[in-house]
């Protein structure tokens, strides 16, 4: 018992804010394609291919920036793509989504065979670089656990706050808002249903994108097969277990990025054989599932709205 | 004086029907003007057009005297047209005042909402039209007549000089009738021109300035509201004098079938909806639940069908407590239901006619070899039989249901519910958006299966329809019944006092 | 005499009239799979095409490979197998309303639960070793179909979501299983054999297609009658087209949703057990390639019909066994398999896109 609380550590702390923000970045991307009515289950793939996009573009431009800014706009142009099969055709949202997934398994390990010779990983790429936040960096625990990070961690504290600015005091906020409740009465107020399902998506994307460009880029600076590993599902977990709401969701996303970090550290030590301490998140999110689904009521309806 | 709104020779053919058959139609400006008619007769269709929700096959229309090309909500809405739908758009986590500016939103350093300068705003129009309500509630914690009233000031936000008001009584008390009518009112006389959609001769009669009447799509007279008298009227609407009476063979029996006892529910957000209901529906009878919609009367149909819980209370069928058993026990039992929805609850649209009309029957002899396989040719021929006895208007038997129209599958509800030999039939809002041929052929249904022995249940928000079918009335009220009474002995005055909470005499 | 033949002729070519426009109806109703299936190889051409293979040598390959010879036809059925038990998997719970997207984990755990009864007995006669074997698998599976069923049915949790959180569940618990307590000597992760008293014959030899696929047929008339022509096909039908109608209708939607999705469940587990006892006579450590995913793509491309459940298994079976004889001789990554799969099931997701370019494309005609 002694070694199990040696990995309760200030580390694990810093551990579990790095493994939180891709689970997050997806988690809100969730939120914005839910809020307009559509279910996004292919943030899973949007990650995967985001993720092996950025180290395509670093590997050859040699910039992990423009890297991330590829895996951004594949993540987005996968949302529009999303949208424009559920929203424009009228596709079953699950099926779409699972195709998506499938085919980001497929056509990363497709891609790293051909541009890297093998399935499995991809050369090492330049990561990005950690920065130092100089005051914040400075206070005793707190700062070791937040001071000192790869720029796309604070991006996503900054993208959480920003997305509750944007839902719930912005015009286009209440319009999203409108829209995933009650398309008909946004529609008659005069506001574009079917523009703002795109745009919602696409964003959906883009964010799960940043999580995928964390985890190649600001997390192992290198591609590896299935590297999302069902984070893209645990960031729906976290999306509703948070209620749908941006600051909820970052909540539950540290649960599962805790959970996350603790499962490495306990496989570091040995204790438990890896198999049954990768289990964890996966358990964890069924359990959250059960336990909070019943209270939790969607925020939209999502059967497509198709205008008489 | 000007029109302000002309609408010339309109005809609106759809596949089956000419909804629009070229109708004149002229309301001057500052005027309530009534647009009356029959379920069907064309005045929603009328309106779409005028709202720019359907584009006419011919006719011209003018607003203030302009012609216009009507293309889409949005150009009525530029040129001055406000409609409040009989379906609410309104969203309902957001609060009145987010309806209210919803697409017209005011902000601050261009980014942010300016809730504050929104309220205010909202706030003198509330005053200036005399309709209040509480800017800050979220709408769905709101009665029906309020979110009424936002539909209005909604409209009216959005620059409306003419109204477009779309049965706005039909789920209204007749108490909330009146708050409608002093708001109407105080419309005109701020100078807006209001047109009133209504089916109901007494209300056009009461508000309105002049009246348009149309049915099966033609003008069939415009007059001055007061020029004229309620018979009148209603000949011109129907074609042919309405004597809408049931022959009613009283038999007097006092062999309960249904009987509850402190019945008590919630409703799905966990609030009580059901605070204890006693009532007994006997052999040859039919009792009418009369109220207005949302009183308790869908999460009554639940508990009594077995699809909701009970949260106490009793309920017996010949005397045996069946507040436990499931909803297939009650089909067994011999209790048959017409659903208030029939798309939600009682038809399997992908399903054929065939499927549907076994569903609740499709487990048991004889529509099953050894309860596991189904008994086609048995079925099969049940099913030709029903449709020919039901005259169900369907290609054949296995056509699936969502081909037809809404009449036809009503028929097909009916025709599976009244087969079974039921011993109590529970029957909510059956005539619902149904025709007018339709209509009658339910209620004789209903009235056939009460003369053969069946106990029945009807509730109906239609008034009408409760005083011409029930042997009783009982009036529900926020979850209790508040009285019961003999139909020969009350008035509609009485009846409708009490379905808004008050005492009766 | 005449008045006879005449009626006979009559009646033969009123016959061949209702089949032809029968088959009609038959064809426009699969011509959206049919092009969602070329449209998707034609995207894979373009993806071959960039990255510089030959999608002729590369198709042809495959082709060549999935049926050039018996012994590729062989491995073609080998390894539809599993995929037309994952695929009855998903369409029985879909006909109910679930989306099963966990068909791989209960293949899996289906598939060590046979291999653990396959290994524990010995000297048990091979007529009541193999069913106990299939049975364990079936049980297994359906348990991995029974959580998300009452977790969904008590507690709401959304289906998609469980069933994929435990499909990584099974892969690591078995993962665990075949590395430490089950381990065979030696450096890969399997378990020992199972006793020769458990294995499914092979049919086929030299190939590895076995008695599996035998159930897998009879599985399939099985599943077509059950939905068709019996109370509880019904009664699952009615419930994954309108639940509070069925409900209202007397049918109990949290039992009829168990019951499907643990029968789901078993039918993935029968698929794995399947897998270990006819094809590797032991467990294996990531033996199955995705037929789980295989399964759920075979579903709708057989437009949730078992029947064509049984033909597009025969297709994505051909992409398996051809793509790796593919691989070997042109040395296209095998996961271009994956691409072709992924692009058929979201052109089949949206049947208008199919239709809005075929209108586009000029073939209004095909459309209607």
């Amino acid at each position: 018992m002694v070694e199990l609380l040696d990995v309760i550590t200030v580390g694990l702390f810093t551990a579990a804010l790095r493994m939180t923000t891709p689970i997050a970045f997806a988690s809100l991307g969730g939120i914005f394609s839910e809020r307009v009515g559509i279910i996004n289950i292919g943030l899973e793939g949007m990650m995967l291919i985001s993720a092996f996009a950025g180290v395509a573009a670093t590997y050859f431009s040699g910039n992990p920036w423009l890297g991330v800014l590829a895996a951004v706009l594949v993540g987005g142009l996968l949302g529009l793509f999303h949208a424009l099969l559920t929203v424009k055709f009228v596709g079953n949202q699950i099926v779409s989504g699972t195709g998506i997934n499938i085919f980001a398994l497929g056509f990363t390990a497709y891609m790293s065979q051909v541009l890297w010779g093998s399935r499995g990983a991809s050369e090492s790429v330049q990561g990005l670089e950690v920065v130092s936040i100089p005051l914040l960096k400075d206070i005793p625990i707190i700062g070791d656990i937040i001071g000192t990070h790869t720029p796309l961690v604070y991006l996503m504290l900054i993208i959480t706050v920003l997305s509750y600015v944007v839902l719930f005091k912005t015009p286009i906020g209440l319009r999203i808002r409108a829209v995933g409740e009650h398309p008909a009465a946004a529609d008659t107020a005069g506001i574009d249903v079917f523009k703002t399902k795109y745009l919602c998506v696409m964003v959906s994307g883009m964010l799960a994108g940043l999580g995928g460009a964390f985890l190649s880029l600001g997390h192992l600076s290198l591609f590896a097969w299935g590297m999302t590993g069902g984070r893209g599902f645990i960031a729906m977990a976290a999306m509703i277990f948070g209620n749908w709401m941006p600051f909820g969701a970052f909540g539950a996303s540290f649960l599962f990025g805790f959970a996350d970090a603790l499962q490495m550290r306990l496989q570091a030590l040995g204790l438990l054989p890896p198999q049954i301490i990768l289990t964890i998140p996966y358990i964890l999110t069924v359990a959250v599932l059960a336990g909070v689904v019943r209270k939790a009521i969607p925020p939209s309806n999502y059967k497509p709205y198709v205008k008489e | 004086m000007t029109t302000a709104i002309e609408m010339n020779g309109i005809t609106k053919t759809f596949p089956s029907v000419v909804a629009n058959d070229k109708i004149d139609f002229v309301v001057e400006k500052g005027e309530i003007h009534g647009l009356l008619g029959e379920n069907g007769a064309g005045k929603t269709v009328l309106m779409n057009i005028l709202y720019g929700l359907d584009r006419p096959d011919e006719g011209q229309i003018f607003v203030n005297g302009k012609e216009v090309e009507m293309d889409s909500p949005a150009t009525a809405i530029k040129l001055g047209i406000g409609m409040v739908h009989q379906h609410f758009m309104l969203v309902p986590s957001l609060t009145v005042a987010e309806n209210i500016i919803l697409g017209k939103e005011l902000t601050k350093n261009k980014v942010l909402l300016d809730m504050n300068r929104m309220l205010n705003d909202v706030k003198d129009f509330c005053e200036r039209y005399k309709l209040e309500v509480d800017l800050k509630a979220p709408v769905y914690t709101l009665p029906v007549g309020v979110q009424q009233r936002v539909e209005i000031l909604k409209a009216l936000y959005r620059g409306a000089d003419i109204l477009i008001l779309d049965e706005p009584t039909s789920v209204l008390t007749p108490q909330e009738v009146e708050e409608l009518f002093k708001a109407v009112r105080a419309l005109k006389e701020q100078g807006k021109t209001v047109i009133f959609i209504s089916h109901k001769l007494k209300e056009v009669l009461a508000i309105c300035d002049r009246i348009t009447v149309l049915r099966r799509g033609k003008v069939v007279g415009a007059v001055k509201a007061d020029e004229t008298i309620l018979g009148e009227l209603a000949e011109t609407m129907v074609g042919r004098k309405v004597v809408f009476t049931f022959k009613k063979k009283r038999i007097k029996t006092r062999e309960v079938v249904l009987k509850t006892e402190n019945l008590k529910a919630i409703d799905d957000r966990g609030l009580p909806a059901l605070k204890g209901v006693d009532f007994e529906v006997c052999a040859f009878e039919i009792l009418g639940i009369a109220g207005v919609e949302g009183n308790g009367q869908t999460e009554l149909v639940e508990v009594l069908t077995g699809l909701r819980k009970a949260t106490e209370g009793k309920i017996l069928v010949d005397n045996n407590d069946i507040t436990k058993a499931s909803p297939g026990e009650r089909i067994r039992l011999g209790i048959s239901h017409v659903p208030e929805d029939r798309h939600k609850r009682g038809l399997i649209p992908d399903f054929s006619v065939m499927e549907n009309l076994i569903l609740g029957s499709h487990n048991k002899p004889p529509f099953t070899v050894g309860r596991v396989r189904l008994n086609f040719e048995k079925i099969s021929n049940y099913a030709k039989r029903l449709i020919k006895d039901f005259s169900i208007k369907t290609p054949n038997k296995d056509t699936p249901v969502r081909h037809l129209s809404g009449g036809t599958q009503q028929r097909v509800v009916v025709a599976r519910e009244f087969s079974r030999k039921p011993k109590l039939i529970i029957a909510s809002q059956p005539t619902r958006g149904l025709d007018v041929g339709a209509t009658e052929y339910v209620r004789k249904k209903l009235v056939e299966m009460r003369d053969q022995g069946c106990a029945v249940l009807l509730i109906s928000a239609d008034l009408d329809e409760i005083w011409a079918l029930s042997d009783r009335i009982a009036v529900i009220y926020e979850g209790e019944i508040v009285a019961i009474k003999d139909p020969e002995k009350t008035s509609e005055r009485e009846l409708g006092l009490l379905m808004a909470g008050g005492k009766s005499g | 005499m005449a008045e006879k033949t005449r009626e006979q002729y009559l009646e033969t070519k009123e016959l061949l009239r209702r089949f032809f426009s029968r088959l009609e109806l038959e064809l426009r109703r699969i011509l959206p799979q049919i092009i969602a299936i070329l449209a998707a190889f034609l995207a894979g051409a373009i993806v071959l095409l960039l990255t510089g293979y030959s999608p002729i040598e590369a198709y042809g390959a495959l082709m060549r490979g999935a049926f050039g010879d018996a012994f590729g036809v062989g491995q073609t059925f080998t390894q539809a197998t599993p995929i037309i038990f994952t695929a009855l998997a998903f369409l029985f719970a879909f006909k109910s309303g679930l989306f099963n997207i966990g068909a791989e984990g209960q293949l899996l755990v289906g598939g060590f639960a046979a291999a653990l009864v396959g290994i524990s007995f010995d000297g048990l006669p091979s007529f009541v070793h193999v069913p106990m074997a299939l049975l364990a698998g079936a049980l297994a599976g359906g348990l991995w179909g029974f959580i998300p069923a009452i977790l969904k049915a008590k507690l709401g949790a959304h289906e998609v979501i469980t069933t994929m959180m435990l499909s990584y569940v099974a892969f690591y618990v078995t993962g665990y299983l075949v590395n430490y307590p089950y381990k065979a000597p030696g450096w890969v992760s399997q378990t020992p054999p199972i006793a020769p008293s458990a294995e499914l014959p092979r049919i086929l030899q030299p190939t590895q297609l076995s008695a599996s696929i035998l159930i897998a047929v009879i599985l399939v008339g099985l599943t077509h009658y059950t939905l068709q022509k019996t109370t509880f096909g019904y009664e699952v039908r009615a419930i994954g087209l309108n639940p509070a109608a069925a409900e209202s209708g007397g049918i109990s939607i949290t039992r009829g949703m168990i019951l499907a999705l643990v029968i789901s469940g078993a039918m993935a587990g029968l698929g794995g057990a399947g897998e270990v006892m006819g094809v590797h006579r032991r467990f294996i450590e990531g033996f199955s390639p995705g037929y789980g995913w295989d399964g759920l793509a075979v579903a709708l491309v057989g437009g949730l019909n078992p029947v064509g459940v049984l033909l597009a298994a025969v297709l994505f079976g051909a992409l398996r066994s051809g793509g790796m004889v593919m691989t070997r001789v042109t040395g296209v990554p095998l996961d271009i398999v994956s691409i072709l799969q992924a692009l058929v099931i979201l052109f089949v997701a949206a049947p208008m896109l199919i239709r809005y370019l075929l209108k586009r494309g000029g073939f209004k005609w095909l459309s209607s």
